[in-house]
């Protein structure tokens, strides 16, 4: 068990760690995510950037991580590293971490990301922020931050110390009324999840993939250390829906309700003129009518599209969570007084089963006149 | 056998969120409830008493009224309740909270047979955190995300959810478990258990009870020992004011897919 100190934390200099999670051999797509941002905070810092990479004959999809700029990625591989467990994962994350000392360490807020961390986070005795959508180390660029993302009073922002070099993590509390900046000042690595799909990625380039450093660190993991056992791992029957990746998201709420079929039925034909998929608010996730994998908000994803399309969704502080940085919101709600319309860029107070097939062919007129 | 449930009392997010102006939650306008994936802990903790005649232990970190809660969790059919308050636990983060919580955790006692179980995470913060660690500072093995139990001796069968399907996962007691909404239906108090819940037995441990824990260092609880701090805390910005369109017949569609197009949006 570590008992890593304040004393300690200038040895911490090994850089910016980002946990690849791979499931079945193929790497998660936040992965990527979060090399791209943790370049960003090593450039700041100074320092390098690496990838940690678990699993069983892996290493093949470890250099494309240097394609989004990791500098190289740590190797670790083991047949008992195949699936994820708890126990295995920790154990081999944490006794490299105390070998190589990162002074960040990124995890993907996935189901996984969110076992791992903390149990990691606990076992050496250092601090993590859960959840993160905003990361920073400059001042600077934190104010700026601030300026564009608060209702700080200006005075508020301007006294904020430039010298302070910790990694800052910001993230939403209180299902996203209040934002909290978190600091980690004591103890090294300071370890943040982050929330897939809100970072964005960087452009792949191929030569920074194939001068990425392959390092393969000492670790033994035994049967032993193993307390549980994955039996099966199971995959969705059917294809999820890809929400984070869409260009174009049409989103129903509780406003269907009179017409279930007939409403998704409109919100599928207008993301298909739109090129994009149907979402939904934890409503109508809740009600059953549509399954988890569309939910947008809080508790659903987090997505930042073109075009963001809320139909007959009220647009509770949860939901606006997880759309308010589309570049373009259009909200159709009955209720002219629905809190979405704050959050949209166009509105229209109207029915959205006469107002979507109406907009449909609008768009298609428009498109076709192009 | 022992169940032992951890619940947080948190303030109901759901509804109308008071802010002060310094960017802090105002806790004392809004109402309280029993965290929601706490509650589906406390009905599998509840089904496994059933199954097996486990005892089941509530135990909760926060001020003295979490004392309401409690008891409603022992009117839902819990044996007994143990609040760990005291103004030195106060200002403590996920890892401090978790020090705290685990050597409450080791007064009450986890013996071979034995089952922690938590809610995935509180509604006030969503961190998700703070089973895991609890579980770390225990050395118990943890299955997060729950949402189907099966017990046959020691051994568990759990369904742990992903975001892309599931893994069915093996673990013997004492274990961790977090739950998660699709586990179960928790049910209500029932009129004989609001009549008992008040006759159960109901402990505080303060700092006092708990100091002589090696978990349980200055150092290491509350606001002082907690390894990470609040930087800032401020609300978000309404976005800039949009555009009401006029009306909401074929001419506002034709100009809404106008816009779009001039904005190269479609």
């Amino acid at each position: 068990m570590s008992t890593f100190n304040s004393a300690a934390i200038e040895e911490f200099n090994g850089g910016v760690w980002v946990f690849c999670e791979q499931r079945q051999g193929v790497m998660m797509p936040t992965s990527f995510e979060l090399i791209s941002e943790g370049r960003k905070l090593a450039d700041e810092l100074g320092s390098k950037l690496y990838g940690i990479l678990l699993g069983d004959k892996v290493e093949g999809i470890a250099k494309e991580l240097g394609g989004y700029g990791a500098d190289g990625v740590y190797v670790c591989e083991s047949p008992l590293l195949k699936d994820y467990t708890t126990d295995g994962y920790t154990k081999v994350i944490c006794d490299v971490i105390e070998e190589y000392k990162p002074e960040v360490m990124l995890i993907g807020a996935t189901n996984i990301g969110r076992d791992l961390g903390p149990r990691c986070a606990a076992r050496l005795h250092t601090g993590l922020c859960a959840d993160c959508t905003h990361l920073d180390i400059d001042v600077p660029k934190y104010k700026e931050f601030l300026r564009s993302a608060s209702t700080l009073a200006p005075n508020m922002i301007d006294s904020i110390k430039e010298d302070d070099r910790n990694l800052k993590m910001t993230r939403p509390a209180f299902g996203g009324h209040l934002m909290a900046t978190i600091i980690c000042p004591r103890f090294r690595p300071a370890m943040a999840t982050v929330r897939p799909g809100v970072m964005k990625k960087n452009a792949y380039d191929e030569a920074k993939a194939n001068a990425c450093q392959i390092i393969k660190p000492n670790f033994s993991l035994t049967e032993a250390d193993m307390q549980t056992e994955v039996v099966e791992v199971v995959k969705a029957a059917k294809k999820l829906v890809d929400l984070i990746g869409a260009d174009v998201v049409v989103s129903v709420g509780r406003g269907i309700s009179k017409d279930v079929e007939g409403g998704i039925k409109l919100a599928e034909e207008l993301a298909e003129v739109l090129g994009g998929v149907v979402g939904a608010s934890r409503a109508v996730v809740d009600s059953g009518w549509i399954s988890a994998d569309h939910q947008v908000g809080q508790t659903g994803k987090t997505v930042h599209p073109r075009i963001y399309v809320a139909l007959g969704i009220s647009g509770a502080i949860q939901h606006k969570a997880g759309m308010q940085d589309s570049e373009c919101i259009i909200a159709v709600n009955k209720n002219g007084n629905a809190p979405i319309f704050e959050a949209a860029d166009y509105g229209i107070e109207g029915d959205l089963f006469k107002v979507v097939p109406m907009l449909i062919e609008a768009i298609k007129a428009a498109k076709a006149a192009k | 056998m022992k169940i032992i449930v951890c619940v947080k009392q948190v303030p109901d997010t759901s509804g109308k969120v008071a802010v002060n102006p310094d960017g802090t939650l105002n806790r004392a306008s809004m109402a309280t409830i029993t965290n929601p994936d706490d509650l589906n802990a406390v009905e599998a903790a509840l089904a496994l008493k059933e199954q097996t005649g486990a005892e089941v232990v509530v135990v909760s970190m926060g001020p003295p009224p979490a004392e309401g809660m409690l008891r409603e969790v022992m009117a839902r059919g819990a044996d007994r309740a143990v609040l760990v308050s005291g103004r030195e636990f106060g200002g403590s983060d996920t890892y401090a909270t978790s020090q705290i919580l685990a050597a409450a955790i080791n007064k009450i006692g986890v013996g071979e047979e034995d089952i922690v179980m938590c809610g995935r995470q509180a509604i006030d913060g969503d961190t998700a955190q703070v089973g895991p660690q609890i579980a770390e500072k225990l050395n118990l093995p943890q299955v997060s995300y729950a949402a189907d139990i099966k017990k046959d001796g020691k051994t568990l069968t759990i369904k742990r959810m992903l975001e892309d399907g599931y893994m069915t996962i093996k673990v013997n007691t004492p274990c961790l478990i977090t739950c998660i909404k699709e586990l179960n239906e928790p049910r209500y108090m029932s009129v004989g258990g609001i009549f008992e819940c008040y006759a159960k037995p109901y402990e505080v441990y303060d700092y006092e009870t708990l100091k002589d824990d090696p978990l349980i260092d200055p150092t290491t609880i509350g606001l002082k020992g907690s390894p990470t701090n609040i930087f800032k805390s401020f609300t978000p910005p309404q976005k800039g004011a949009g555009m009401m369109m006029e009306g909401a017949d074929k001419a506002t569609c034709d100009q809404l897919a106008g816009l779009l197009a001039a904005k190269h949006l479609i």
